[in-house]
């Protein structure tokens, strides 16, 4: 196949798309959007940055004990979508979300939820890490401290203890808790944003490309990880790495132009895709 | 086969992209040079100048922090002082000490006799000398009845005549100090009763009349005083109202119209400050002349815009991560910026702080208008007393006709200079010891 005709491939699905944008109607999603024991809820979701809609009537489920992975190219609205689940888009000006968003039974774009307690279940992890600029102990415990999750020093070094041994940091770092996050490699470093996450003990950890700024060494220790975490956890993943999506999820969503194509389990989605866009994204042709 | 390739070499030497780059090297090279030549040569105008300055008020101003003089053997006589032995302070205070210390220094010089000299002999010695005696009885009643002697200033004439300000070789006539005081003084000097010390009064001293008994104390204090009353102010409205501005207040026309006149405030002439002061503060809200509250209110108006800019921009630099990470694990909006942002942001709104403070120590014109350029002696106990400014004082000395205030004035100016030096390094420790280390 040529490069033109690469190009001509994705051209075509990209301008079907935006015409069906513009006649104000989308394709649906192919696929189950239904976990087995969901969590978290999201139905006909629409973002919006000022004018500009990001996000087109997704609905999706996240399910307990289980890895979801959403895949798609740059800009398709992925991480837009990922934020919504904690209202991080709520420190975004401009933007505007539409549609119902569930934990469990509660509506989290209600006016009565209250976005600190949300926040406390459902944990997030960021594409770089971000410890604050103070001491390992003082990342993990952190959340627990504002939160009053620990009665005292014990409760609170158990805590941080634990939480650092979930996220597989403990060994490396319990001789040098007081000394800065910020003095760790990359992929400790993001180990640390995982147990500050897990610290505070939420039902839902979101994760917004957490590799992509580690090393394929890093990047399999947190994979593995992730694997370790979903025995507790729903997650969420936003990656752009399919061979990642593939590794550590059960379910994938593939997302394009702001719509969510496709979702199924992760072996059929990588190894029998229903729709000619997803498979011509994970086969490489366009993204 | 060798001599096609040197061919080749050849010939890219003279024509490939590497001849052609080669070719601007030396315009490149050139020009990297005269650029660090200027650069070397900025900084070393500037240090120049600094050296020009520092030397030039230095040399000038040295000798304020030495003054000559003069021991007397002073005879605390029971009958003058005390003759009733009662040691009451009041007593004490009214006795003349005057006429102690002129005899103690016409014993000196049994030779002068005639009125007018001994008037001119008394003059030697400073107008304070009396009531130097005078705090040192008071302070110890004990001292009434025995002989002391006490180093005590000379007259700012003479000390300038010997500090050879004064030149001997000008005819009596066009100088400030007769031949007969010249005479005295030397006979002082040469006999080891005249003596230059560190001038303590230059410290301990408020203004005065007198230049020998002027000091910076009235003056240093005040400025302390204003500048306390200033940061006590500036700083949290200024951190507050940059941290809303920042971080929680919405984007629209109103914070954009704020927004637009902080700026604008920062570059209002300062004596307009000391008019809005006069006006509000002293006329409308009825608060005390020349006092250092209002001068630290109107300093606070012209401080915050600058704290507020560099707050501000010391915020904006906090990376976005950070709030993300705060909020992400729960941390409320105010959380995340008392726990976060503002730690992070603290050093750079304590340099903002510090240069806001060092313009505002520096600062004279608005002070005049709310009337802190009185002739004020007395050291101000608190921010109500009236007082002066340090810039104010050097400014009143500098206008005064005595030979003996230009070094006063010159002195003024390194103690200012040393407040400031001593203001920075503080900032500097602060900023040292809150930075975070990535």
């Amino acid at each position: 196949m040529t490069k033109d005709t690469v190009q001509r491939a994705g051209k075509f699905h990209v301008d079907a798309i935006q015409e069906k944008a513009a006649t104000g109607k989308t394709r649906g999603t192919v696929g189950d959007i239904k976990a087995v024991d969901p969590v978290m809820r999201a139905t006909g979701v629409d973002v919006f940055y000022g004018d500009k809609q990001a996000i087109r009537n997704i609905s999706l489920e996240i399910g307990r004990n289980e890895v979801v992975a959403m895949i798609g190219p740059s800009g398709c609205g992925k991480s837009t979508f990922i934020r919504c689940f904690n209202r991080m888009n709520d420190t975004i000006e401009n933007c505007r979300v539409q549609g119902d968003i569930w934990l469990d039974d509660e509506d989290i774009y209600d006016k009565d939820m209250d976005v600190v307690l949300l926040r406390a279940r459902v944990g997030m992890v960021f594409q770089k890490p971000n410890p604050f600029p103070k001491s390992i102990y003082e990342n993990v415990a952190y959340g627990p401290r504002i939160h009053g999750l620990a009665g005292n020093r014990t409760d609170l070094d158990a805590i941080v203890e634990s939480s650092l041994a979930k996220a597989g940091l403990w060994e490396e770092v319990r001789d040098r808790l007081e000394q800065p996050g910020t003095g760790l490699s990359g992929g400790q470093q993001q180990r640390l944003c995982i147990a500050r996450a897990i610290a505070v003990s939420p039902e839902v950890i979101l994760m917004d490309e957490p590799c992509s700024a580690l090393d394929p060494i890093a990047t399999a220790r947190i994979e593995d990880l992730i694997d370790e975490l979903r025995k507790n956890y729903a997650i969420a993943i936003v990656t752009h790495s399919m061979q990642q999506a593939a590794r550590v999820s059960q379910r994938t969503a593939y997302f394009h132009m702001g719509e969510l194509v496709e979702v199924g389990a992760t072996d059929q989605v990588f190894t029998n895709p229903r729709t000619k866009l997803t498979e011509d994204y994970i086969t490489g042709r366009f993204g | 086969m060798t001599s096609l390739n040197e061919q080749l070499q050849k010939q890219q030497a003279v024509s490939g992209p590497a001849a052609l780059v080669r070719k601007g090297l030396k315009r490149r090279y050139r020009a990297e040079r005269r650029f660090r030549l200027f650069g070397m040569l900025a900084v070393a105008l500037g240090l120049l100048f600094v050296v020009i300055l520092f030397s030039s008020i230095a040399s000038n101003g040295y000798t304020a922090f030495r003054q000559a003089y003069v021991r007397l053997d002073i005879n605390l006589d029971q009958a003058k002082l005390d003759p009733d032995n009662t040691r009451d302070p009041e007593v004490l205070g009214k006795a003349s000490y005057r006429s102690l210390v002129r005899d103690s220094l016409y014993a000196m010089f049994p030779e002068v006799t005639s009125r007018s000299d001994k008037r001119d002999l008394a003059n030697v010695l400073s107008n304070g000398a009396d009531y130097m005696v005078r705090r040192a009885v008071m302070e110890e009643p004990g001292l009434v009845g025995t002989r002391q002697s006490f180093w005590v200033p000379v007259d700012d004439e003479v000390d300038m005549l010997i500090k050879g300000y004064i030149d001997r070789n000008v005819a009596e006539s066009e100088r400030r100090v007769s031949d007969k005081v010249i005479g005295w003084v030397d006979q002082l000097q040469r006999d080891g009763h005249l003596e230059s010390r560190f001038n303590t009064l230059f410290f301990t001293n408020g203004d005065s009349r007198d230049a020998e008994l002027a000091g910076v104390r009235g003056a240093l204090m005040g400025s302390m005083y204003t500048l306390i009353v200033t940061l006590l102010l500036s700083f949290p409205v200024g951190v507050a109202t940059a941290v809303y501005l920042e971080e929680i207040a919405p984007r629209n026309r109103i914070t954009d119209f704020i927004e637009v006149n902080i700026n604008n405030l920062a570059a209002v002439p300062s004596i307009v400050f000391g008019l809005l002061g006069l006006a509000v503060f002293i006329n409308f809200f009825g608060m005390p002349r020349s006092a250092p509250v209002v001068g630290g209110l109107v300093l606070t108006l012209m401080t915050l815009p600058t704290i507020i800019i560099a707050s501000r921009a010391a915020l904006k630099a906090v990376p976005p991560s950070i709030r993300q990470a705060a909020l992400a694990v729960g941390a409320s909006p105010i959380q995340t910026i008392t726990h976060h942002v503002v730690p992070l942001a603290l050093p750079g709104m304590l340099t903002g702080t510090i240069i806001g403070m060092a313009q505002a120590l520096g600062e004279t014109a608005p002070l005049l208008m709310i009337g802190m350029i009185a002739f004020i002696v007395d050291v101000p106990q608190g921010v109500t007393d009236p007082s002066t400014v340090l810039p104010v004082q050097i400014f009143l000395w500098a206008d005064a006709p005595e030979r003996a205030f230009v070094e006063k004035t010159s002195g003024a100016i390194l103690v200012l200079l040393g407040f400031l030096t001593l203001m920075n390094l503080v900032a500097v420790v602060l900023r040292k010891r809150l930075e975070t280390r990535w």
